[in-house]
């Protein structure tokens, strides 16, 4: 071989290997460009446009930024509901989480049993699960009301009062709390048994045993059910959407124009918002607006979340 | 200490057991319901005091039901062969090869899997609906899953990592391509990563409300067990026995399909969180 040939055959290798490697991640970049890189660049054109899906839009400048930022009256409910989810429903996940995770992993008798029993709720579809607890809390003649008043106790109408149905929200979530107690168990089950046994040596409670030992070695794990805890929470839609419409008793098929987040807004998230603006008031521009902003706060949580929790990203990337 | 450890087991599976009230209760008060009588069910009693077990047969009657079991089917059916069809090669070459841009790609991917589907939803009803003609029907949701799913090709890869070097270095040395290497090297060796990715895929999209709300709200001919299930609710509204029934059999899938993957499935579910 002559040695002038050598770079050439090396580069025909790389030119062969970059076009291999573009044609097994094809099927992604050409998704990625369709179904996200369009929509999007599309979003914020319409964001400057008055659209009502079937004249043509016509630009209005920054007219439905302000409309949405200052005056839809529906802004301040939904981003405060967004928000009070994320803050009430991700901790109180990832605390109950732990707590069944401790709990399963300590289980002797039966565990197959209680992992199971645990577990099952995370399966149920959101919908079904969500027709379910509308069905167990309703005020007139659900079980636990009648459960409750049985034992004297004043119990609260739940989904049809505004000052219950996010707690009610928050119930349902933790009744489906198999992922999380997934995720948890293994963590725990990672933690060195040898570090307890030094622990109890050397005195410690069960307290200080589970914040000296358990805590620092489960704080990724806890971090990463966070924040995605977090990501998905910004995202509720369904069981949010379904309880509120069920709770209501308006007795028309899904689709018809209600007003959202019975009763009194307080179930109307910021999806749930996009979709009214975009799907029943065919105010494109004011509904893509608020995608924006959805999108925007999305991607500081999960630049947070590539930061924090290396794991996703192996150290050879 | 004997005696400390008989109060320590006692605690813990007491505690077990008012828990497993709490996640199995509600499943069993939806099933009393279920096989209540019309007059029974709205009434605040717990216990049936006749099974109407002819409930079931009365939502399988319901005009649509099999339908949206139907659509269900194909979602899931289809949705689940085109994900993990797509996103294995894409999972394959961000696991093993190296490339420039591997890592900016990787971090892409998890971006997506991150971001609420309502941020580009908008734009994207409009060209289904206003290019394509096709809302009304399934197809819009089904279609992008023939071009990988962030979610899928992240736990993919996830689980290609941990197949040895070796294996594919001596598939090259034998003369095998890369495509052949994935198919006849990769794919017995990844088996449980396809079947936890195949069971979550399918699982959302039997469970997915906010799709099909979309796309095939117009036309109930296109309905989903999923989405159906609320509309059911609004017409039998104080029919409680009748909603639970449906609501039972819209689970029942899921859970069946659960027992028979159950190892898939956690398996699945750990490779989510963090390793490492």
């Amino acid at each position: 071989m002559a040695p002038g040939t050598a770079p050439a055959a090396l580069r025909r290798r790389r030119t062969r290997e970059r076009l291999r490697t573009l044609g097994f991640l094809s099927p992604w970049l050409a998704g990625f460009t369709v179904f996200f890189g369009y929509p999007l660049v599309a979003t914020v054109y319409f964001s400057f446009m008055h659209y009502n899906q079937i004249q043509a839009p016509a630009f209005v400048g920054l007219r439905n930024w302000k409309y949405v930022l200052q005056q839809m009256p529906l802004f301040g409910p939904a981003l405060w509901n967004t928000l009070w989810l994320v803050v009430v429903m991700v901790a109180l996940r990832v605390a109950f989480g732990i707590g069944i995770g401790l709990l399963v992993t300590r289980v002797k008798t039966g565990a197959g049993f209680f992992r199971t029993a645990f577990y099952l709720p995370y399966l149920a579809p959101p919908v079904a699960a969500t027709v379910v607890f509308v069905f167990l809390l309703n005020p007139g003649t659900g079980p636990v009301n009648e459960a409750l008043s049985a034992v004297g106790i004043d119990a609260p109408n739940w989904f049809n009062d505004p000052d219950w149905a996010k707690p009610s929200l928050v119930l349902l979530s933790l009744w489906g709390i198999g992922d999380l107690m997934v995720v948890f168990m293994a963590a725990l089950l990672d933690v060195p048994k040898e570090q307890y046994e030094a622990a109890e040596l050397d005195g410690a409670g069960a307290f200080a045993r589970f914040r000296y030992v358990t805590w620092p070695s489960i704080t990724p794990i806890v971090m990463f059910a966070v924040v995605t805890g977090v990501v998905q929470t910004m995202q509720y839609y369904t069981q949010a959407l379904v309880a509120g419409k069920l709770a209501s008793g308006v007795t028309v098929g899904p689709g018809s124009v209600i007003q959202p987040g019975y009763p009194d807004h307080s179930t109307l998230t910021v999806p749930q918002l996009v979709y009214s603006l975009g799907f029943q008031n065919f105010n494109t521009g004011a509904a893509c607006v608020l995608s924006l902003v959805l999108f925007a706060v999305a991607m500081a949580v999960t630049s947070l979340l590539m930061r924090r929790s290396a794991g996703l990203l192996t150290a050879e990337d | 200490m004997t005696r400390n450890r008989t109060l320590h087991w006692i605690a813990v599976h007491a505690t077990a057991v008012a828990a497993a009230l709490f996640f199995v209760l509600p499943f069993v008060f939806v099933f009393l319901t279920s096989v209540m009588s019309d007059d029974q069910a709205m009434s605040g009693r717990l216990w049936p005091h006749t099974w109407k077990w002819s409930n079931y047969a009365t939502v399988f009657r319901t005009p649509g039901f099999l339908d949206w079991w139907k659509n269900s089917l194909l979602y899931a059916g289809l949705g689940t062969l085109f994900t993990v069809c797509s996103s294995l090669p894409v999972a394959y070459a961000l696991a093993k090869f190296r490339f420039r841009g591997r890592r900016p790609a990787m971090m892409l991917v998890i971006a997506t899997m991150m971001l609420p589907p309502q941020v580009v939803v908008v734009p994207m009803y409009l060209v289904w609906a206003q290019q394509l003609h096709l809302a009304g029907s399934l197809w819009p949701l089904i279609v992008p899953m023939a071009f990988g799913d962030a979610y899928s090709i992240f736990l993919l890869r996830q689980f290609l990592l941990t197949i040895p070097k070796e294996y594919l270095e001596s598939a090259r040395m034998d003369g095998c391509g890369e495509v052949r290497t994935l198919l006849r090297i990769v794919v017995p060796m990844a088996r449980p990563g396809l079947a936890a990715v195949a069971l979550f895929q399918f699982f959302f999209c039997w469970n997915d409300y906010f799709g099909p709300q979309i796309y095939a709200a117009q036309n109930p001919g296109a309905w989903t067990l999923s989405y159906g299930l609320e509309s059911f609710k609004s017409a039998h509204n104080v029919d409680w026995n009748l909603t639970m029934a449906a609501t039972l059999l819209v689970m029942a899938p899921v859970v069946v399909v659960f027992f028979f993957a159950q190892k898939a499935f956690v398996e699945g579910v750990t490779l989510t969180g963090v390793k490492g």
